[in-house]
């Protein structure tokens, strides 16, 4: 499926070979590796615990004084599938929208295009400095680099993308980028960067960060943003945001450009309500966002502020190719990062382990979207599938049915390596012969005998290390309980 | 209870090879229950290890030789939560290929109750007498809790041993970090759950601390006794007197 109409701009922008070369992390360490050493973090794990369990409790007092919350997300979640299953309608209907309100609309089949494209506007208006709302498609393609390498000057104004930008960093979470530091790293790192002395006080933070970007404002030439909807009969694009900086971003500047992913179309303002309701409460814990920004069409004759231009990017990147996948219920994820919040395995090692841009449960089905199912081997097993992400993402993505599947795949594919194949499928032909299998209980006595003590083994070597460094492991018993079946029948 | 009931257990592997005293126990008290328990021969293992990990050929195969052992099983009780779930939700799924298998399973899995759920839901029992005293905490099984929507059964015998306090664990819907391969996959941050919710353990002053799944208790028993914490990880049958 292809939407027709949005294509239109497709022969606009030209390919330069700068706008593909782009610094990818170097990071030769495994997801394994980077998992270990991230439970090691005593500052990350100091600044993960404050943050999700804030995070969690919020969601879960304000979902239980909403009753009529599961409601919403069980209708949600339909408008998300009547959506995909009429993409290409509603896709032509917001172009069509945008187009009458004065906006352009572009369609990027890959991340290279929606780069192209959105490089090419940049330059055709002379942009020199650019102001960022946060967008992870736009950390999905890895935008800013390629801004940057253009010789613009990229100022994020999110205070967490501020932060982690001062940094080089990457945002390490859906909705708190900087949810990985502690606020006396965030401390020194702006006494480092503006080079005076910062207290430790996320007020003292935030005002420093907010006169430094007051002047970016006024000075930027171009506003990007993400969105996170789009209404299809009204061509209105949504910004959900706790910080006003999306509405400075969408309307001071010149040009205002907005990336966002196919799937964020939604119908009707009607839907959009339906939507706000659930969103801020399942990201944040709010009933609604501080703000919540809407734009239509770019500055009209008799409006005095907004943009002259205003673009609309939309972005397929292997998302039109999940409507027939097994990641298809992928697409109707909001971003709201309560998947994240709740998740123990992201709860121990944060975003940055995962190695990609979107990180936690739902980001190992958006890594295995927009690199295929070999770049997740290890990521899919980054979850004990203990079902909190199901429970608590507001449109009840049933992620860790989908990444059984994903393991399923890498089975079937033979990308999941071999002596693993070979052990379950060894297990799995054992477990359909009884006879055989009564012998295992033996043979494990044997093997265990040098390392019991009172019962429990202390300490194995090899791979079943991986188990007792940090925990005993109960003997196999003296008798199974299939051993001693035949004497407790008796007693009967 | 007048009409005897007839209930198998399916005593999963790790039951049978660490945990037999939890067999023992549960085939005790649903005998003093007045129930009549027996042990269908061929039994192995449900085939969730295979199936979480993506091996779904061989969990097929395995849930198509393990559904007709239970054939003439009035009910089936399972001492895990998560073995409970394989069967119940998975199987019928598994199965749905073939017309007689899938029928099959589905029945199976309108028979089979994890054992607090048997012991509340079915026999309407819920005073029984303990074998410990003192105070006790629960920790709610992924599979148990969000699989199969249990929250209240455990809580309910708990509550009415005589002799015992029932602790509320805080966090006890939080994964112990088990999650089956996953424990020797990623094992630092199998660990690293583990540690939150053996702190959250020890801070409520329970002697013990009760589980409705052998992954969870081999996990949380494992690090208790690795602590040297004077806490012990416990199956809810074994609390309940004429244990093994
Ligand atoms: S998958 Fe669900 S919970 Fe996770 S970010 Fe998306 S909408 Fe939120």
């Amino acid at each position: 499926m292809a939407p027709a109409k949005p294509a239109l701009e497709r022969s606009g922008p030209h390919l330069r070979e700068e706008d593909t070369l782009l610094s990818a992390p170097v990071e030769s360490r495994s997801f394994p590796e980077r998992a270990a050493g991230a439970t090691r973090d005593r500052f990350l794990q100091q600044a993960l615990t404050i943050a999700t369990t804030r995070f969690v409790a919020s969601r879960d007092e304000v979902f239980a004084a909403f009753p009529q919350g599961d409601a919403l997300r069980d209708r949600a979640r339909q408008i998300k599938e009547a959506v995909l299953q009429r993409l290409d309608h509603y896709l032509e209907q917001l172009t069509a929208n945008v187009e009458r309100a004065g906006g352009h609309v572009h369609f990027a089949t890959t991340a290279e295009e929606a780069r192209a494209i959105i490089l090419d506007i940049a330059r055709r208006n002379q942009v020199k400095l650019i102001v960022k709302g946060k967008s992870m498609a736009a950390e999905e393609i890895h935008l800013n680099e390629a801004l940057e390498h253009a010789g613009m000057a990229v100022a994020e104004t999110d205070l967490g993308e501020y932060i982690i930008q001062l940094a080089h960093e990457r945002p390490s979470h859906i909705i708190a980028p900087a949810i990985h530091k502690t606020k006396a790293q965030i401390a020194d790192l702006f006494a480092r960067e503006l080079r005076r002395e910062v207290a430790a006080d996320p007020e003292v933070i935030t005002r420093l960060a907010r006169g430094t970007l007051r002047e970016k404002f006024l000075q930027a030439d171009m506003g990007i943003t993400g969105a996170n909807f789009a209404v299809a009969d009204t061509g209105t694009i949504v910004l959900v945001t706790n910080e006003g900086n999306g509405r400075m971003v969408t309307s001071l500047p010149r040009v205002h450009v907005a990336l966002m992913g196919v799937e964020k179309v939604i119908p009707s303002m009607t839907d959009l309500v339906i939507f706000l309701q659930i969103l801020a409460r399942s990201a944040t814990g709010q009933k609604l966002s501080s703000y919540t920004t809407l734009v239509r069409g770019p500055r009209r004759p008799t409006e005095l502020e907004g943009p002259q231009e205003l673009h609309l990017v939309l972005m397929d990147n292997g998302r039109v190719r999940q409507l027939a996948g097994t990641l298809r219920e992928a697409l109707y994820c909001l971003r709201c990062g309560a998947c994240l919040n709740v998740c123990p395995v992201y709860r121990q090692i944060g975003g940055h382990a995962y190695g990609d841009t979107y990180p936690g449960p739902i980001g190992i089905l958006m890594t295995a979207m927009l690199r295929g199912t070999p770049a997740v081997k290890d990521l899919a097993h980054a979850s004990s599938l203990c079902g909190a992400c199901a429970e608590v993402c507001p449109v009840r993505i049933d992620i860790p049915r989908m990444l059984i599947e994903l393991r399923e795949h890498l089975d079937r594919e033979k990308i999941a390596p071999w002596p693993e194949r070979l052990l379950f499928k060894a297990c799995g032909w054992l477990l359909g012969r009884p006879a055989l299998y009564r012998l295992a209980a033996p043979l494990a006595r044997l093997g265990q005998a040098p390392f019991v003590r009172d019962g429990r083994i202390r300490s194995l070597p090899s791979f079943f290390g991986r188990w007792t460094r940090t925990r005993d492991l109960p003997a196999v018993a003296a008798r199974t309980f299939g051993e001693r079946w035949a004497a407790l029948a008796r007693e009967a | 209870m007048t009409s005897k009931l007839r209930v198998s257990l399916m005593v999963t592997c790790l039951g049978d090879m660490f945990y037999p005293e939890v067999g023992v126990a549960i085939v005790r008290l649903l005998r003093r229950l007045g129930v009549a328990v027996d042990f269908p021969a061929g039994q192995t293992c449900c085939g969730l290890p295979l199936f979480n990990s993506g091996y779904h050929r061989e969990a097929r195969e395995v849930a198509r030789r393990t559904v007709p052992l239970f054939r003439e099983s009035e009910h089936v009780v399972v001492p895990s939560g998560s073995c409970a779930w394989m069967v119940k939700q998975e199987y019928p799924g598994l199965l749905a290929d073939d017309a007689g298998a899938h029928r099959e399973a589905q029945s199976l899995a309108a028979r089979t109750w994890e054992l607090s759920q048997l012991l509340v839901r079915k026999l309407g029992v819920t005073r029984l007498p303990s074998r410990v005293k003192g105070r006790v905490t629960y920790h709610d099984s992924c599979h148990l809790l969000r699989g199969l929507g249990e929250a209240e059964s455990p809580r309910t015998v708990l509550r009415n041993l005589e002799g015992v306090e029932l602790v509320e664990l805080p966090g006890a819907d939080q994964c112990c970090g088990f999650g089956g391969s996953f424990a020797v996959r990623l094992p630092e941050v199998s660990t690293s759950i583990l540690d939150k919710k053996l702190a959250s353990v020890e801070s409520t002053g329970a002697e013990c601390l009760v589980a409705c799944d052998a992954g969870c208790l081999m996990q949380m028993g494992g690090g208790l006794a690795r602590r040297g914490s004077r806490v012990k990880a416990v199956h809810l049958a074994q609390l309940l007197e004429d244990g093994a």
